[in-house]
């Protein structure tokens, strides 16, 4: 047990600060602070040069003007160097034509990835499996994500969550399975009696007292 | 160093956050919308031309140095 936290670092949880890091990027040297009062996607990568990390990457790049539209940074992180990073972007533009317009960290040291945990032994003792943080504009982790070596994340569920937590933060709701912008939201549960009961005279669409749905 | 060039000239996104800082000191927001890079960018950026001498930091806010001033005559 000692052996596997020794490997795998701290592993942080949602609503808990996000560990702050000062790192090497294709973009210079970057802090956790730099991107405070902005949205941060951090995501981790196993390898430069791999298929599915450079599908992924694309993917990221052609969400990237969306991200930006709600205020999000992109910041990749693998454990391969600058020069690495730099060489597989350049590729990247050269073969399919698309820019990657965001950092990524050079995580040789794997400072950050031991911090975000984002190393797990049990997939690979020497590479970062597919993490990503959402960490918002007060550096507080709202939502991690991992997925395994040989599947490439959905972006559309990325932009969801996104919205979702944009959405929810803004109007004191909470949304729904397979919620998307523009659907109904569900109101908070009521912790009274009274309040439930008066919840039933308001217009919104109720299964029952407990399960509320409005429009915005 | 994303600012500053190995031959100790700035960059293209360095030479904007000097422009930008020429028309007088200001906080890292401002400099953002003046040069038209991000942020966080510009954040970082301004810590690495205070570094090398470039840019002056005053409490939350950059000016030029004479240094900066120079480069960007």
């Amino acid at each position: 047990m000692e052996e596997i936290k020794e490997q795998t670092g701290h592993m942080p949880r949602i609503g808990e600060p996000a560990p702050v890091f000062e790192a090497v990027t294709t973009h210079g040297k970057l802090k956790l602070e730099d991107f405070k009062g902005s949205w941060l996607i951090l995501f981790s990568h196993p390898a430069d040069f791999t298929p599915v990390c450079t599908t992924e990457f694309i993917a990221f790049s052609e969400i990237y003007p969306e991200l930006q539209k709600r205020g999000v940074e992109l910041l990749g992180l693998s454990v391969d160097s600058v020069s690495s990073h730099i060489a597989w972007v350049r590729n990247v533009e050269e073969k399919t034509k698309v820019k990657i317009p965001f950092p990524i960290i050079a995580d040789l040291n794997k400072e950050v990835s031991m911090d975000y945990g984002m190393i797990h032994p049990g997939q690979s003792k020497t590479e970062t499996v597919r993490c990503v943080f959402i960490i918002d504009p007060n550096q507080i982790i709202r939502t991690i994500l991992y997925y395994p070596l040989t599947t490439g994340r959905n972006m559309d569920e990325i932009l969801r969550i996104i919205d979702a937590l944009q959405t929810t933060d803004k109007n004191a709701v909470a949304t729904p399975a397979n919620w998307r912008l523009g659907d109904m939201v569900v109101v908070p549960s009521p912790n009274t009696q009274e309040m439930a009961e008066e919840r039933l005279k308001q217009g919104y669409e109720c299964t029952d007292w407990y399960l509320c749905k409005k429009k915005l | 160093m994303a600012c500053i060039s190995p031959d100790g000239k700035p960059t293209e996104s360095g030479s904007k956050m000097l422009r930008a800082l020429k028309a007088g000191s200001g906080s890292p927001e401002e400099i953002a919308k003046e040069a038209g890079l991000p942020l966080f960018r510009v954040r970082s950026g301004l810590r690495e031309l205070a570094e090398a001498g470039l840019a002056k930091q005053k409490g939350d806010s950059y000016e030029l140095s004479e240094e900066g001033a120079k480069l960007i005559k």
